[in-house]
């Protein structure tokens, strides 16, 4: 069996590792020239002035925190792929193929599209119809402040982590790519990331996201084609890997029967409920930093199309990083294991210098810059506006005029840049970045969406069920990680395996400590589930569809359904 | 048993209600979110993206349809022979033009102040 030896972005700690940090390797500095930094140039100032036009668009804190719910659809819909279509994704899920195969599609048919369906058809209506400006304020109505306040800051401090991974990963890439200092490139990002969200809020940040959508599709469609070509085509591709690598690697499914090895570490049935159920629905449904893209859409039907609109790149996306992970496996047959200099998360960069000429790799290295600023500001800009309505709008400074706050959210945008910049340096001591954030989503989304979930659908939860569901169930995910997992009391032969076990762990305790107290204490008087509970309703949500919205192919039950059934039948060819 | 408060009822404080030691009900979020969407000027003052996605999307695609006509065989031997940046260029070029044309095609309809689609 194949142990981790993924060392990615930052250095790695795994017990199979060498001790020495191992970035990029050294020799992928890009040939790039005056013409690539003018593209490049071009983008910055863009990004800038995105920020400085925006500017005249915040007056109130709706306007700063939620861009005054008024954006159409498919913009929030491209800022919600976007915002999870950050550097750490590309980067991550390339490697993850070069480790890994076709097991990738995994990440996307069955652990995103269901989850995104959901929350756009069942759940949004109840997010957008309660007018509530973040996750946590739903859950305040729905349970109490204590399961408000804990989510609130679980969070608050969740995201300030991600955002620093981020940076982190940027100024390493940026390092061996381009060859600025780490603390260059750090203080750049950061800064630009600043400027633009404390300038124009919410607005600026998804108006970037969606035009960093566009520029990384015009850097990764170049790559796979050419990718592709050099390796034979697809068929040539497929021959070469299960000459090298099985014929598992190929395959979606292969060689993952319960008791089967296969380098992932998980069976069929840990990846459908750890990662196509909790951690998918944990992430897609209750991460504020994605839900936050529906609510600033301008009515119900474009909060629900939100989602389901973002389905259908996501369902391909996949292509465009896994194919260049599978290609590079092939080209260097040694990637990632002591035999060859480059890393799994060399991938994409080794490609970009292999393939690319100057101008097209301009774009690559502006798309990867644009996408490692846009994972930052997604977190960014939803940890300013929980920190600002519900930590410190909530419990420190309540009713101030409606000015205050968005001069603190500003303020406190200021903070969670400076905060991310030292918690980047948490980031070193994980092997593989996405496992990284895969951890940190089991433990703060997985025990959300327990909540959530149960909170939605069962009336009797009572108001105090939704504290000791989440206290629980992040205990539980964390304990079977750092001491289960690390110190080897189970044995799982991957850390991705062990994501997929934790976020279970998380998920079965905090919905049986929320059973458990709800049985004991008082459930919330019924008048105060209106609206919050399935099978009820409130005023908001019964606002008519705007206008055009009723025509058949802005249906959300046709376009949710449709992207279900096309991620199936994506499988199919993948699964024989 | 819905109807128990309309939604579109004009409060006139200057600042978001708030409810006593017992904290927020969902009335009273409902409310002051309403009332700050009844003042909030995104809608009518924010740039439309369209603008900017086309403009930056045909300034590139000149740029990099520039770079592939002037491609050097040693450029395009690294590409497997293909002229990657003269199509990339014109890809970007083309997806820049249909921002612009949407844009010019269905521009977005002037807010009015009582702007109520029904």
């Amino acid at each position: 069996m194949q142990t981790p030896t993924d060392s990615v972005l930052a250095s790695p700690a795994s017990p199979a590792s060498p001790a020495s940090p191992t970035y990029l390797a050294a020799e992928l500095r890009l040939p790039t020239n005056w013409l690539d930094y003018t593209i490049l140039a071009i983008y910055f100032v863009v990004v800038l002035g995105i920020g400085f036009a925006a500017r005249r668009s915040v007056k109130t804190s709706l306007d700063f925190f939620l861009s005054g719910r008024s954006l159409p659809a498919w913009v929030t819909g491209l800022a919600f792929v976007a915002a999870n279509l950050g550097a750490t994704e590309i980067l991550g899920m390339a490697a993850n193929s070069a480790q890994y195969g076709v097991y990738t599609v995994h990440w996307y048919w069955i652990g995103a599209i269901p989850a995104m369906v959901f929350l756009g058809l069942v759940m949004m209506p109840f997010y957008y119809g309660s007018k509530v400006r973040s996750v946590p304020e739903f859950l305040l109505l729905r349970f109490d402040k204590g399961a408000h306040l804990l989510s609130s800051v679980l969070f608050a401090f969740a995201a300030v982590l991600i955002a620093g991974v981020n940076l982190y990963a940027l100024a390493i890439v940026v390092e061996a790519l381009l060859g600025w200092p780490e603390w260059v490139s750090i203080v750049v990002a950061g800064a630009f990331v600043l400027a633009y969200i404390t300038l124009g809020g919410l607005s600026s940040a998804i108006y970037n996201e969606v035009l960093q959508f566009f520029v990384i599709l015009a850097a990764l469609i170049p790559l796979t084609v050419l990718g592709l070509k050099k390796v034979g085509g697809w068929d040539g591709l497929t021959d070469s890997l299960t000459a090298s690598h099985g014929g598992d690697f190929t395959t979606a499914w292969g060689g993952t029967g319960i008791g089967s090895a296969n380098p992932l570490g998980a069976n069929w049935l840990t990846i459908v409920l750890g990662l196509g159920f909790v951690l998918s629905f944990g992430y897609w449904t209750t991460n504020f930093a994605e839900v936050q893209r529906a609510l600033s859409a301008k009515n119900a039907s474009a909060a629900k199309r939100t989602p389901l609109i973002a389905a259908f790149p996501k369902i391909f996306i996949v292509f465009l990083v896994m194919i260049p992970g599978l290609v590079a496996a092939v080209l260097v047959p040694k990637i990632g294991t002591s035999g060859s200099d480059l890393q799994y998360n060399d991938a994409i960069p080794y490609l970009m210098e292999d393939l690319l000429p100057n101008g097209v790799l301009g774009i690559a290295v502006t798309g990867l810059l644009a996408a490692f600023m846009a994972g930052m500001a997604a977190n960014i800009s939803s940890f300013n506006t929980v920190f600002t309505n519900d930590i410190w709008g909530k419990y420190v400074k309540r009713d101030e005029e409606d000015a205050y706050y968005v001069r603190f959210g500003r303020l406190i945008t200021a903070i969670g840049v400076l905060a991310s910049i030292g918690t980047a340096f948490l980031a070193s001591s994980f092997s593989n970045i996405m496992s990284y954030l895969q951890t940190l989503f089991s433990f703060f989304n997985v025990p959300m969406f327990v909540v959530f979930i149960v909170g939605m659908f069962w009336r009797r939860a009572s108001m105090k069920s939704g504290f000791w569901g989440l206290l629980a169930g992040t205990t539980a995910a964390m304990v079977n990680y750092f001491v289960l997992y690390k110190q080897d009391v189970i044995g799982i032969p991957s850390d991705q395996g062990a994501n997929f076990v934790s976020a279970i762990a998380g998920f079965v305790a905090g919905a049986v400590v929320m059973v458990a107290v709800s049985l004991f204490t008082a459930p919330k008087p019924a008048k105060e589930l209106q609206g919050l509970v399935y099978g009820t309703s409130s005023p908001g949500m019964e606002e008519p569809p705007g206008e055009g919205d009723d025509a058949w192919y802005r249906r959300p039950a046709l376009l949710g359904w449709g992207a279900v059934i096309l991620a199936a039948a994506c499988y199919i060819p993948f699964s024989f | 048993m819905s109807h128990q408060e309309h939604p579109e009822r004009p409060e006139h404080s200057d600042r978001p209600g708030h409810t006593g030691p017992a904290g927020q009900s969902e009335q009273d979020v409902h409310r002051q979110v309403t009332e700050l969407e009844g003042k909030s000027v995104t809608a009518a003052r924010l740039f439309d993206i369209r603008r900017i996605i086309g403009g930056l999307f045909v300034i590139y695609g000149i740029i990099v349809t520039i770079a592939g006509i002037t491609a050097s065989d040693a450029d395009i031997d690294k590409s497997e022979g293909v002229n990657i940046n003269l199509w990339t260029g014109l890809a970007m070029l083309a997806l820049g033009l249909f921002f612009l044309a949407w844009l010019w095609l269905r521009p977005v309809a002037p807010p009015t102040p009582a702007d109520d689609a029904t």
